[in-house]
């Protein structure tokens, strides 16, 4: 599961030089996104075309020629201005970005320009309207060359899909631009295990030597998750590589302090220059 | 010894907790209620809890072997960074400077592109010209006949004429003009798409965008109209042609970039280049939005062919004199 989400992961460096740990938006969500955002200008091209329509009923024919410049162009204004605004607020994001959990940040660390949001907002526009542009002029040019049109449309959807090619799913505006879309990452504050009261069970040195970080954090993960099987079976486990013999009554106080000895014996490692990273890295 | 560990890791937590929990409150509170609602103690004490949150992260990263403590810190200073860095505001002196300063430059440095363009515009008007008039059989096969509708070679000077001065009244000519914009609109955002394929797509598309207009104008010239299609291109073609030509030398610099990237690799290059083209790209939308306004309106009410050159060439000098000579840049050279 660790491999899986790490390849997502992509440092941010900030002003401080601190590097962040930011998780790339998946091609999913971001279209679940764009879906979001294209049926929330629908919704506003619907209610401009009442009200043009509104305004046709009452002037007739005499404001018939603005009103049709106006419908050849507000899909463009709308869908543009849309993008733009509402990545420009503090959010950077749409409302279907925001729905999803995503926000558009500059790959730089730095703060995310309101020239960087026109140029990756521009840039769809053609992504998104290339393939039908391409496949539009073949069928009126009419004259059938099967294979320029093929090659046109793989050319065409080469550039619109460029962001299921590369690893930071990066649309050709976002690459432009210098922009990430990523993915929220929230999380609560959780109470320490290693902290409470005092031990019920005491280990040797050569009892905590047997497990190294990574077993630390997979037991970390099954005390927080608390499944009572799982806490069974890590139970067994590790009274077995430790050779501890007597009855256990409760698995949880037992890994819990375990827990509690090994992450003391680790983090005082740490301390003194090494890290053990598993079992096996002696 | 093990006492003693315990004592500094949980020491650790222990002095610091409160000063995390004091910037969650305070991004919730900034969440809630915008930064105009805080008071100015608050908005001082955001800074400095966020780089002691900073500071706790990188110590946590060092010392820490808790989990889900470097996550919570991790996802709090990813807040609170978004939060003080994550976006630069103020669209409208952005706007502002675009117009002013951004938008001039960044034509004015495309300005060996825009001059290979226009003399490719050209080649193409001189090249459509000569086929259609050696042989016009040759017309059909640069307009496309939902453009040209009956504007061929075969079309009476009567029936040209009354296309040229038509007036907006019959709604056919509205129409006609819309589809050319929408028509000329994905011209420019093609050449400019295109120029990533090497820009030699965008090289001929330009030059059989010239073979088009010679085309047609050798059509209306061969019955004594050249004249009036002058006019008639002229109110808001100057616009629209320069704004093709801008939009090609943006495509046109960025497929260079790609071709010739020197010792940047080629998506660096594309990035970059990309970025001031892009400027350029923009103000040639807005270029295009200007005459597609032109044409809904000018061309259809304004019938006097003098008045229509007049309208057509001011605007040519208008943007020639604002992407080339005026410089207002005083104001918004710092960024």
């Amino acid at each position: 599961m660790a491999d899986s989400t790490e390849r997502h992961r992509r440092d941010l460096l900030t002003p401080e030089g601190v590097p962040l740990t930011v998780s790339i938006a998946s091609a999913a969500s971001r279209l679940i996104a764009l879906v979001i955002d294209f049926l929330c200008i629908g919704l506003m091209m619907l209610a401009l075309y009442l009200l043009l329509a509104l305004a046709f009923g009452s002037f007739g024919w005499a404001a018939a020629e603005p009103i049709m410049v106006g419908l050849v162009l507000s899909g463009f204004v709308l869908r543009t201005l849309y993008f733009i605004v509402m990545e420009a607020r503090p959010g950077a994001a749409t409302w279907g970005k925001r729905l999803i959990g995503l926000r558009v940040v500059s790959r730089d660390g730095g703060p995310l320009s309101i020239d960087q949001i026109v140029a990756r907002n521009l840039m769809r526009e053609v992504e998104v309207t290339l393939p039908f542009m391409v496949v539009a002029s073949m069928a009126a040019s009419g004259d059938g060359a099967l294979w320029a049109a093929l090659a046109g449309l793989v050319w065409a959807l080469g550039f619109s899909l460029f962001l299921l090619f590369n690893r930071d799913r990066m649309r050709i505006g976002d690459l432009l631009a210098g922009t990430w879309v990523t993915e929220r990452m929230a999380s609560a504050r959780a109470a320490d295990l290693a902290a409470g009261e005092a031990a019920h069970f005491i280990f040797s040195d050569a009892a905590l030597d047997q497990y190294g970080i990574a077993e630390l954090h997979k037991l970390e993960d099954v005390l927080r998750t608390g499944d009572v099987r799982a806490l069974r079976t890590v139970t067994d486990a590790i009274a077995r590589r430790i050779g501890y013999n007597e009855p256990l009554p409760d698995d949880r106080q037992f890994l819990t302090d375990y827990y509690r000895g090994l992450r003391t014996h680790l983090e005082r490692e740490v301390l003194l220059g090494t890290r053990r990273q598993d079992k096996h890295d002696i | 010894m093990s006492r003693s560990t315990i004592q500094s890791a949980a020491n650790f937590r222990a002095e610091r907790e409160a000063d995390w929990a004091a910037f969650e409150a305070l991004l919730d509170l900034l969440d809630k209620r915008g930064p105009k609602r805080l008071s100015e103690a608050e908005l001082l004490q955001l800074p400095r809890l966020y780089r002691a949150t900073l500071s706790s992260l990188s110590l946590a990263r060092a010392i820490s072997l808790d989990q889900a403590l470097l996550a919570y810190l991790e996802a709090l200073s990813l807040r609170g960074y978004y939060r003080l860095y994550g976006n630069r505001t103020g669209l409208g002196h952005r706007t502002a400077r675009f117009f002013l300063r951004d938008w001039p430059a960044a034509v004015r440095a495309l300005g060996r592109e825009t001059l290979a363009m226009v003399a490719l515009l050209i080649l193409g008007t001189v090249i459509g010209w000569g086929l259609v008039a050696s042989d016009p059989g040759w017309y059909g096969a640069f307009v496309p006949s939902e453009l040209a509708q009956g504007r061929g070679p075969d079309a009476s000077a009567a029936q040209l004429r009354e296309m040229l001065f038509g007036g907006g009244t019959d709604g056919f000519l509205t129409g006609f003009a819309i589809q050319l914009f929408v028509h000329n609109s994905q011209v420019a955002i093609l050449c400019f798409a295109l120029g990533f394929a090497f820009g030699l797509p965008t090289v001929l598309l330009v030059l059989y965008h010239g073979c088009m207009l010679g085309a047609f104008l050798q059509v209306y010239a061969s019955k004594g109209l050249l004249l009036e299609m002058g006019g008639w291109l002229s109110i808001h073609g100057t616009t629209e042609l320069f704004a093709i030509v801008i939009a090609s030398a943006a495509g046109i610099r960025i497929g260079t970039a790609v071709a010739f990237p020197g010792d940047r690799s080629r998506i660096d290059a594309a990035a970059q280049t990309g970025r001031s083209a892009a400027t350029a790209m923009i103000g040639a939308v807005v270029m295009l939005m200007f005459a597609g306004m032109l044409e809904g309106v000018g061309r259809q009410t304004i019938n006097i062919t003098a008045a229509r050159y007049a309208i057509g060439g001011f605007l040519l000098a208008g943007w020639c004199s604002y992407f080339y000579l005026l410089r207002p840049k005083a104001r918004f050279d710092g960024r």
